[in-house]
């Protein structure tokens, strides 16, 4: 019997699951212990969307999804960053300035001193990295506590904006610039749109199989074919109905595309590379990290840089979809949302649990909320309370999960 | 010591020191460890065992003395440096990240293919390893906070095997463990030194150094407090040498005429 059994499924103690229905046991089981994933968000999605479509009807209507999604765009970037730095169990709070920092760079350098647009876009965001490899060092050498250097660089560098931006206070984008043109106007056209729907699910399909093939030829177990092919007709089904119900209108906009673009890139990097494992390695253990070593300077450098980086890719969209960048660019609850996002996504204050695909989620559960509460016509010191409201829900979930993995034995 | 022991030894430490503040936390320390040889360090609480374990696995590095690998005199600067010169270390505290799975835990820093995992290649080496200390964990693919005090240390002793390592420390490595698993652990051990490998087994119990070492070396406050071959003394020689309820100076004289006759 042991001999037709794969490597990996040997001990008389594993209870096997197989198809379809053990993988639903699986995630039951996972949730019991604490394991979470996307469950509480998916759920509260729901809950959210159905409230708000009670209240206001117009709120799940095409023409509001496309909004939806191209007004989540410029922030989601932003909480990419956050969940980096969430990751290795640092925070960093001045993504907001930063984020309004680089859009005034990018309004000035482009519409008052003439630089073309791509070079304008780099200087922004070499400026910000250059801010996160400063944090980086701060945090490295001296020991100060991120969320404190960071504090700091909220003040610091929302003064240098409004230095920036000199005594004008705002500068318009003009509108047939390339760049405001592809946060207001761009939208993939939709036979492209249903392209990359296919492109994605053959694209799941065809790493799942390889992958399996992989791990049959070395004697381990594997998901079945007819599992994978399952699994990719679901994703096809899903986003062939999201591009069908948003194209009844606009479609899919090009900067929702590339939000989505950056959330796979950083899904991969976390997922699939060195750096990735080293990243969640200093999040749950950095004694452990740096005796394996890993260079964990070199880590929290990189992930401060990124975050930056992407805060300044936030801020640069931002200014486009509002063709201005002015003084309360990145200011208010731009830096909250993009927390939001990242915890409510599902990554872990306490560092070291977390995906890219949380941003996404998350995203769109903040932006729900903001968008929902817009159509009400709500006052905005409600929709703050309702922000800090889930903000604190979601942290709740995610202690309470933390606990329950705890005795769970799944820390 | 002997010139021949200094000779074979793949590791030689001589006259290092290493102080905390006013502390002296390892004074004028020497020890040898030849290829194929487990070198027990006893010693009691606060007798320098740690810091010496960190000193060698460049987590500290010594005030003063000099380090002696493969007949080449090299400094220790970093974690890293000690891998790279293969010194494997398993740490008390283990040192895994209990929010990876045991094969993320064995590869830690030393993933194959950093640009696109290859994670087929990792597990079937992860089985392979495990199946070698015939270790009893169910699946690989759990967190490692859901594994028990044992087959932590299972993985732990696992991963330190993966850089094909010239000398092995195991600091306290069957203190967490039930009967049959410091067995396995004694037997991998001798194991190790089949292979050739040179293991500093840091140990508070007497049972398992009389029954893997070669050779004993005591701590004491920080000193070298006797070097014993492990047929010629008893275990309340050793533990004399530990408390220091014998002068140190007859300790060792007992204990070169002992090396002088065999």
């Amino acid at each position: 019997m042991t001999t037709t059994l794969a490597t990996d499924r040997q001990d008389e103690r594993l209870q096997s699951r197989e198809g379809l229905r053990g993988a639903v046991t699986d995630v039951i089981e996972r949730a019991r212990g604490g394991d979470l994933g996307v469950i509480p968000v998916v759920v509260g999605l729901v809950v959210i969307w159905a409230v708000l479509q009670i209240l206001n009807p117009v709120f799940l209507s095409s023409t509001n999804l496309v909004n939806l999604t191209l007004e989540s765009a410029a922030v989601g970037v932003i909480a990419l960053g956050i969940v980096c730095v969430l990751l290795v169990g640092q925070i960093d709070l001045s993504v907001g300035s930063v984020s309004g920092l680089s859009g005034a760079v990018l309004a000035v350098l482009f519409v008052d001193k003439g630089l073309p647009v791509w070079a304008a876009i780099l200087a922004a965001i070499a400026l910000s990295a250059a801010i996160g490899w400063v944090y980086a060092q701060l945090f490295n050498r001296f020991g100060v506590p991120s969320f404190v250097i960071t504090l700091a660089g909220l003040l610091a560098f929302l003064g240098l904006q409004l230095y920036v931006l000199g005594t004008k206070g705002s500068i318009n984008l003009p509108f047939d610039s390339a760049l405001v043109n592809f946060a207001q106007l761009a939208f993939v056209p939709q036979w492209l749109s249903y392209t990359f729907a296919v492109v994605a699910a053959a694209g799941l399909f065809a790493s799942g199989y390889l992958h399996a093939r992989e791990r049959r030829r070395a004697g381990l177990s594997a998901r079945t074919t007819s599992m994978l092919a399952v699994r990719s007709i679901a994703l096809l089904a899903v986003l062939a109905f999201v591009v069908w119900y948003l194209g009844q209108t606009r479609g899919v906009g090009w900067m929702f595309v590339l939000f989505v673009a950056l959330v796979l890139v950083m899904h991969y990097l976390l997922s699939r590379t060195k750096w990735g494992r080293s990243v969640y390695a200093v999040g749950g253990n950095v004694e452990a990290a740096r005796r394996a070593g890993i260079n964990v300077r070199a880590v929290y450098t990189s992930v401060f840089m990124l975050c930056s980086s992407f805060a300044a890719v936030g801020g640069i969209l931002a200014a486009a979809r509002l063709a201005a960048a002015n003084q309360s660019s990145g200011a208010g609850d731009v830096n909250l949302n993009a927390i939001a996002a990242a915890v409510i996504g599902g990554t872990s204050l306490f560092g070291g649990r977390g995906t890219a695909f949380g941003a996404l989620l998350g995203m769109i559960v903040i932006q729900s909320i903001s968008s929902g509460l817009t159509l009400l016509n709500l006052d905005s010191s409600i929709r703050f309370v309702v922000t800090g409201v889930v903000l604190l829900l979601a942290v709740v979930v995610d202690s309470v999960a933390r606990k329950s993995r705890t005795s769970h034995g799944r820390a | 010591m002997s010139a021949t022991q200094q000779k074979d030894s793949v590791l030689s430490l001589r006259g290092i020191s290493k102080t905390f503040g006013a502390v002296a936390a390892l004074t004028d320390i020497d020890l040898d460890v030849a290829a194929g040889q487990v070198v027990a360090v006893v010693g009691d609480n606060g007798a320098g065992k740690s810091t010496l374990v960190k000193v060698l696995s460049g987590v500290h590095s010594p005030d003063s003395g000099t380090i002696t690998f493969d007949s080449k005199t090299v400094g220790i600067p970093s974690p890293a440096a000690a891998h790279r010169l293969g010194i494997a270390t398993v740490f008390q505290d283990l040192a895994l990240c209990e929010n990876l799975n045991v094969i993320q835990n064995l590869f830690l820093g030393q993933e194959l293919r950093p640009l696109r995992l290859n994670e087929v290649a990792m597990e079937t080496r992860s089985w392979e390893l495990l199946r070698q200390l015939s270790a009893k964990i169910p699946s690989v693919r759990v967190p490692v906070a859901s594994l028990s005090g044992g087959q932590r240390q299972t993985v732990a002793i696992a991963r330190s095997l993966l850089g094909d390592p010239k000398i092995i420390i195991l600091d306290e490595p069957t203190a967490a463990l039930g009967v049959a698993q410091t067995a396995e652990v004694l037997n991998l051990v001798e194991r190790l030194r089949e292979n050739g490998l040179g293991v500093i087994m840091i140990s508070h119990n007497m049972a398992d150094v009389k029954a893997v070492a070669d050779t004993v070396a005591v701590l004491r406050l920080g000193r070298n407090n006797g070097v014993f071959d492990v047929n010629d003394v008893s275990v309340e020689d050793i533990i004399a040498a530990i408390t220091g309820a014998t002068d140190n100076v007859v300790s060792q004289r007992r204990a070169r005429r002992k090396e002088g006759l065999s």
